[in-house]
């Protein structure tokens, strides 16, 4: 019995969580894998557009941010960089490939004493 | 009748929709990467746009009596910037700022003479050591070259080289080029072969003696139209060998300066560091 209630309580609230922030997410996420389909294709100004679009949709997805920070970080726009990765870190702290990321972007910021901008 | 499913099924049951639910949920949160190359511009550490060229003047060097560090500075950052930065590279004979400061020192130490033997002089003790302190004629080490830093300091002289050149960007400093000469021990990888042939590579430590070269260049870029000091920046690198190996100097100067050539050009001209990163859906 209890266990049929659990199971019922799972179902009710992925069926019945708050459409909005499905929405936002889903949305975001589209963003996201267009974002990542233009970055391999050498695109990353639009990609940067699409990635902050994602991140302005739903600011809790660290993904999201973690994309935009390489962006930046390809497009020489250090200190956003730095931002943007700490922004990814912050919301998922125990993510490796985040951490992995911002650890090698580090090194080269750090390379940089000034870490300038060149936009 | 229609009795009530044993709890064993429902259990199942419930595990199963939590096992779905959560394959959904993955597949919908996405657990997906992709590693994807890239390269980060940096930019340089010094402003260079007011400059359209550049003079690598010389270099107080000393150490090793086996090459002449202040050619082989001068004509290895020339043929770099070259090639590697926007400046336009200014061909001039190598100043001989070893020279320079001497002389320098020498009237600074004649004026102070002059002011002192003069009635109204009312210089203390301290002013005169100051200027009765001459250069070393040979550089051997680093505290011979710190009497030296003083010529780079001189905006007017540095300012009077800039006018005859056009005001460029003036490149200088210092080059200490020493022996070296360490014993200790090392760990060294060995191989061994057991009873049956089998070949092992055990990790042993060796007393061993070695010698080479020490490098300590510091570069300073001076601004030609107000000859004052824009940036300095010093480094250390050391190469050694075995003591039964015999390298030139030349080529162990050349070594090390490649290790330190791409810090000297990411001063002047912005660079790309390439390499790769995850992005996630």
């Amino acid at each position: 019995m209890t266990l049929r209630t659990a199971a019922f309580a799972v179902c009710a609230l992925v069926v019945l969580a708050p459409p909005s922030f499905a929405d936002a997410r889903s949305d975001a996420k589209s963003q996201v894998d267009f974002g990542i389909n233009v970055a391999q294709r050498g695109l990353w100004r639009e990609a940067i557009y699409r990635w902050e679009k994602a991140v302005e949709l739903d600011p809790t997805y660290a993904a999201a941010y973690n994309d935009l920070a390489i962006a930046y970080e390809h497009e020489g726009q250090l200190e956003k960089a730095r931002k943007a990765y700490e922004k990814a870190l912050e919301l998922a702290p125990n993510n490796a490939q985040i951490r992995q990321n911002y650890e090698l972007f580090k090194e080269i910021n750090d390379r940089t004493s000034s870490g300038k901008d060149n936009r | 009748m229609i009795g009530r499913a044993p709890a064993k099924t429902t259990g199942r049951l419930a595990l199963a929709a939590l096992a779905a639910i959560l394959a959904v949920g993955t597949a919908a949160c996405g657990a997906s990467y992709l590693e994807i190359p890239i390269e980060t511009p940096i930019q340089p550490k010094l402003d260079v746009t007011p400059f359209q060229r550049v003079l690598v003047a010389g270099f107080v060097a000393g150490g090793s009596d086996d090459i002449d560090a202040n050619q082989e500075t001068v004509r290895l950052l020339r043929s770099q910037l070259r090639t590697k930065s926007s400046l336009k590279v200014i061909d001039a004979d190598i100043l001989p700022l070893m020279e320079v400061a001497q002389d320098q020192a020498k009237a600074t130490a004649e004026d102070r003479d002059r002011e002192n033997a003069s009635p109204q002089s009312t210089n203390s003790g301290d002013h005169q050591s100051n200027a009765a302190m001459p250069l070393p004629l040979k550089i051997k080490d680093e505290k011979d070259l710190e009497q030296y830093e003083r010529l780079f300091a001189n905006t007017a002289y540095w300012k009077r080289i800039g006018e005859e050149f056009q005001n460029p960007l003036i490149v200088t400093g210092t080059v200490l080029f020493t022996n070296r000469s360490t014993s200790g021990f090392v760990q060294r990888d060995q191989e061994v072969y057991d009873p049956y042939g089998r070949r092992r590579v055990i990790p042993t430590r060796t007393y061993m003696e070695r010698k080479g070269f020490m490098l300590r260049p510091k570069f300073i870029f001076i601004d030609g139209r107000s000859g004052a000091t824009m940036y300095s920046e010093s480094y250390r690198e050391e190469v050694l060998y075995n003591a039964q190996q015999n390298t030139p100097a030349l080529s162990s100067y050349f070594e090390l300066m490649d290790r330190l050539v791409p810090n000297f050009l990411s001063a002047l001209s912005s660079q790309k560091i390439k390499g790769s990163r995850v992005l996630l859906k």
